[in-house]
C-alpha cells in the first residue's frame, strides 16, 4: 500500500477473509491503524465493514488471516483465535451499531460493567464484602463517576439507561467503551441518528477521547462530513474488498471511492 | 376560526363539543358489542360442560337449557368489567409514559412502577418495617398454632427456593424449568446419607448444598451455549430426567421414598422432653407444639437471613453486575470484558446451591421423601414465586413465596374452587402488574465531592445538550 513509512501501528491485519457459506464477506483485507491516529473505515451498506469489526472483537473468527493488535510500542499480539472478552480485556474496546446499551442498569452501572475486567473481586469477595472488596468498589464508582463527569453524563448518574435521551444513550457506550481502558476504540457508526448539531458535538467529543484518553480510534461511519473532519486516514471497502485507502482529501477525489458511493455516470 | 386572524402562531382548533359525547358512545357500543361476542363464545364453549347432562339412569341425555342465559349473563358483566380494567391500566401506562418523558426521571432511578412501595425506600420507615417483620417471625412459634409453623416452615422453604431461582432467572436472565431437580438432590443427599451412613441434619445441610452445586455446574456445562427457550426446555428435560432416575433406582427405594428422616439436633438436647415442659406452663408455647418443628423453624429463618444478606451482597458486586450485564445483553456483556461462559456458570451453580440447602430442610421437616414431591408443579410454583413477587426483588420474592404458599391454605374453605381462585389471582395479577408485587430497584450511588477533595476540575465536556 502507498502511504507513509509504516510507523507504530496499533493494530495490523492481513489477508483478512471472512467467508459465510458461499458469500464472502471481507476478501484479503489489510488494513492499519496508527498509534494515535483516527482512522476511518467507510463504505456503501453491505461493504463489510460491521464484519470487520466483528472479526476484530472476535465475534466472528475470520476464515484466513492475522490480526496483530498491539496495546503499546513493542508488545504484540494475535487476535485471530481469542474469545471477545479476552479481546475487551487486552485494550480493544467497542461500540455498536445500534445501541447496546445494559437498558434496565443505572447509568452508572452501565459504566462500572464496563469497569468489570479492571476489578479482581470474586464470590468471596462478593460474600465477605470484605475491606478490599469495600475499597474496589468504592474506588470504582468513584472512577466511573469521574468518567461520566468528564463527558457531561454525571447529572444522569442514577437513572435507567433507557430513560436517556438518544444522543446520550450514544454518548455513554462510548463512555462504557473507555472505562474498560482500550488502547483502541472501535466505534461502529456513531453518528447513526444524530442531528447536524449533535454530529458536530460528536466530531469534538471523538477528538476529545483521543487527547484525553490517549489511545486510538478506529471509526466506521457514513457521515462524510465527520469522517472528512475527524480522520487522519481513511480506508474504503466496497463488496469486501479495500478498494482505496489514504488521507482524507486524497480519498475524496478518488475516483473508485466516487464509484463505489454514487455509481457510475 | 376567529382566533387564526389574531395568532401568528397556527394554534390546533380545540375539539368540537359535541364530538366527546359521540365517540365515548361508539366506545360504550364497541365495549358491549365485544362483551356480547365473547358472552356468545364463552356460551359455546360451556355448553357440553352445562347443558348437555347425561343421566346415567334412563340413558338419555337431559338439556339443562336454563342453565345458558345466567352463564351468559355472568360473562357478559365479567367481560365488560374485565375490559374496563384493562383500560384503566392502560390509561394509567400512558399518563406515566407522558411524565417520565416530560420531566427527568426521578432521583433515585426507580422504574416507572414506583407506586405505594415507594415507602420501603425512606429509611427509617424501610428499618422500622424490615424490624416489626424480623420480631412477628421470630415470636411466631411462641403464640400460633402448630398448623401456622408447619405452614410458615413450608413458606420460608419457598422463600429460599425463590431467592435461588432469582439469582438464575431474575438477575442472571436464564429461564430454569427444572429447578426443583436441585430442590429434590438436596432433600435426596440428606435421606441418603442419613439412611445409609447415618450422618446428621448439620452434616448434611453443606453437603446437600455441594451436591446440589455441583449438580448445577454439571447441568450448566452442556447448555451454556443455549439461552432463551432452548435453555428453559432442556432444564425442564434434565429435571424430569432427575426425577426418573430418583423413581427408578434402586437405592433411592424408587417411588415408595424414603422414611425417618430425623429433625435438626440441637447440641443433643431433647427438645420435646426437657424444653417443652419449662414453657408451655407458662403460656409460652401451644400444648400440641413440636419443639423439633420449632427448631426447624428458627433453622430455616436463619437460613433466609443468610440468604437474604448473600444474595444482595451478591447483586451489589462485581459478579452480580456481570449477572445482570448478561441478562440485558449477551453481546455488550462480552465486550465488557465479562467471561460469558463463567458468569452463566456461576449464577447457575450458586442458584442451585439455595435449592439444596432448601431441599435438605424440607427432608427434615417432613421426616419422608418420595419423587413425587420434586415435580415440574415445584418447578412452576418457584418460578411463579419470582415472576409474581418481581423479578430480581429480594423483598418481591420473599412476598412473593407467603403469597403463593399461604392463599392456598386461607383458600381452603372454598374447597373445589380453591385452585381456581389461585389461578384466577396469578392471571389478574400478570395482566395489571406484570413487573410483580414489588418490582426490582437499581442500587443509587450518592457522591459527595467533599469526600474526594484535590479532583481534578475543569477537564471536562459540558453535561449534553448545554452547548448551543
Amino acid at each position: 500500500m502507498s502511504g507513509p513509512a509504516p510507523g507504530d501501528p496499533v493494530l495490523s491485519t492481513s489477508g483478512v477473509t471472512m467467508i459465510f457459506g458461499g458469500l464472502t464477506a471481507l476478501s484479503d483485507v489489510n488494513f492499519r491503524v496508527e498509534r494515535g491516529s483516527i482512522t476511518a473505515l467507510i463504505g456503501p451498506n453491505g461493504a463489510g465493514k460491521t464484519t470487520f469489526f466483528n472479526c476484530l472483537t472476535g465475534i466472528y473468527r475470520p476464515s484466513r488471516g492475522i490480526m496483530t493488535f498491539s496495546p503499546e510500542p513493542g508488545r504484540s499480539i494475535q487476535l485471530r483465535k481469542l474469545a471477545p472478552d479476552r479481546i475487551t480485556r487486552l485494550g480493544v474496546a467497542r461500540t455498536f451499531q445500534n445501541i447496546r446499551l445494559f437498558n434496565n442498569l443505572t447509568v452508572l452501572e452501565n459504566v462500572l460493567v464496563g469497569c468489570h475486567s479492571r476489578m479482581k473481586a470474586g464470590l468471596l469477595g462478593a460474600l465477605l464484602r470484605d475491606r478490599g472488596t469495600r475499597d474496589e468498589e468504592r474506588a470504582m464508582a468513584e472512577f466511573s463517576y469521574r468518567l461520566l463527569e468528564r463527558y457531561g453524563l454525571a447529572a444522569s448518574a442514577n437513572h435507567v439507561a433507557k430513560n436517556l435521551p438518544y444522543g446520550a444513550q450514544r454518548r455513554l457506550e462510548i463512555v462504557r467503551a473507555l472505562a474498560t481502558r482500550p488502547a483502541l476504540l472501535l466505534l461502529d457508526e456513531p453518528a447513526a441518528g444524530l442531528n447536524i448539531a449533535e454530529t458536530r458535538e460528536l466530531d469534538e467529543l471523538i477528538r476529545f477521547v483521543r487527547e484525553r484518553e490517549g489511545l486510538s480510534i478506529l471509526l466506521i461511519e457514513h457521515d462524510m462530513s465527520l469522517v472528512m473532519s475527524v480522520s487522519d486516514s481513511v480506508y474504503v471497502l466496497d463488496y469486501g474488498v479495500l478498494i482505496a485507502s489514504g488521507p482524507p482529501a486524497e480519498i475524496r477525489r478518488d475516483p473508485k471511492v466516487v464509484k463505489a458511493y454514487l455509481g457510475e455516470d | 376560526m376567529a382566533q387564526d386572524t389574531q395568532e401568528n402562531l397556527p394554534v390546533p382548533p380545540p375539539p368540537a363539543a359535541g364530538a366527546v359525547p359521540v365517540s365515548a358512545f361508539r366506545r360504550l357500543l364497541g365495549e358491549l358489542r365485544a362483551a356480547a361476542l365473547s358472552a356468545v363464545w364463552f356460551s359455546v364453549l360451556a355448553l357440553p360442560l352445562v347443558v348437555f347432562r347425561i343421566n346415567s339412569a334412563s340413558g338419555r341425555i337431559d338439556y339443562l337449557w336454563g342453565r345458558l342465559p345466567r352463564l351468559a349473563a355472568a360473562a357478559f358483566l365479567a367481560t365488560l368489567t374485565w375490559r374496563f380494567l384493562l383500560r384503566r391500566v392502560g390509561f394509567s401506562r400512558v399518563r406515566r409514559a407522558v411524565v417520565e418523558a416530560g420531566g427527568p426521571p426521578p432521583e433515585g432511578a426507580r422504574g416507572p412502577e414506583g407506586s405505594w412501595l415507594t415507602l420501603l425506600d425512606r429509611a427509617p420507615a424501610k428499618r422500622a418495617i424490615l424490624a416489626a417483620g424480623a420480631l412477628l417471625l421470630l415470636s411466631i412459634p411462641f403464640w400460633a398454632t402448630p398448623y401456622v409453623v408447619t405452614v410458615m416452615i413450608t413458606a420460608l422453604i419457598y422463600i429460599t427456593l425463590g431467592l435461588g431461582l432469582n439469582i438464575v432467572v431474575g438477575v442472571a436472565g436464564l429461564l430454569n424449568l427444572g429447578y426443583a431437580a436441585f430442590f429434590a438432590v438436596g432433600a435426596y443427599t440428606f435421606a441418603l446419607l442419613h439412611a445409609n451412613l447415618g450422618l446428621g441434619f448439620w452434616a448434611c445441610l453443606p453437603l446437600g448444598a455441594l451436591a446440589a452445586t455441583l449438580l448445577g455446574l454439571l447441568l450448566g456445562i452442556p447448555i451454556l451455549r443455549l439461552s432463551g427457550d432452548y435453555l428453559a426446555i432442556v432444564t425442564l428435560g434434565f429435571a424430569e430426567i432427575v426425577r426418573l432416575v430418583l423413581v427408578n433406582v434402586g437405592f433411592t427405594n424408587g417411588p415408595r421414598g424414603i422414611r425417618n428422616i430425623p429433625p435438626p439436633s440441637l447440641l443433643g438436647i431433647d427438645l420435646n422432653g426437657s424444653v417443652k415442659p419449662l414453657l408451655v406452663p407458662r403460656g409460652l408455647l401451644h400444648a400440641d407444639m413440636d419443639l423439633n418443628k420449632v427448631f426447624i423453624y428458627f433453622v430455616i429463618l436463619a437460613i433466609v437471613a443468610l440468604t437474604v444478606a448473600c444474595v444482595f451482597r451478591l447483586e451489589n458486586s462485581r459478579l452480580g453486575r456481570a449477572w445482570l450485564a448478561l441478562r440485558e445483553d449477551e453481546v455488550a456483556c462480552q465486550a465488557m470484558g465479562i467471561n460469558r461462559t463463567r458468569a452463566k456458570l456461576t449464577a447457575f451453580a450458586l442458584g442451585s446451591t439455595w435449592a439444596g440447602l432448601a431441599g435438605v430442610v424440607f427432608a427434615s421437616q417432613i421426616t419422608f421423601i418420595n419423587p413425587q414431591s420434586f415435580t415440574f408443579l415445584t418447578s412452576v410454583m418457584v418460578l411463579s414465586i419470582v415472576v409474581l413477587g418481581g423479578m430480581g426483588s429480594i423483598p418481591g420474592v420473599m412476598i412473593g413465596a407467603v403469597v403463593l404458599i399461604l392463599l392456598p391454605e386461607y383458600l381452603r374453605e372454598f374447597s373445589d374452587y380453591r385452585m381456581l381462585i389461585f389461578g384466577l389471582i396469578m392471571v389478574v395479577m400478570m395482566v395489571f402488574r406484570p413487573q410483580g408485587i414489588i418490582p426490582s430497584t437499581r442500587r443509587v450511588y450518592i457522591y459527595r465531592p467533599e469526600d474526594h477533595a484535590g479532583a481534578p476540575a475543569g477537564d471536562a465536556l459540558p453535561p449534553e445538550g448545554a452547548r448551543p
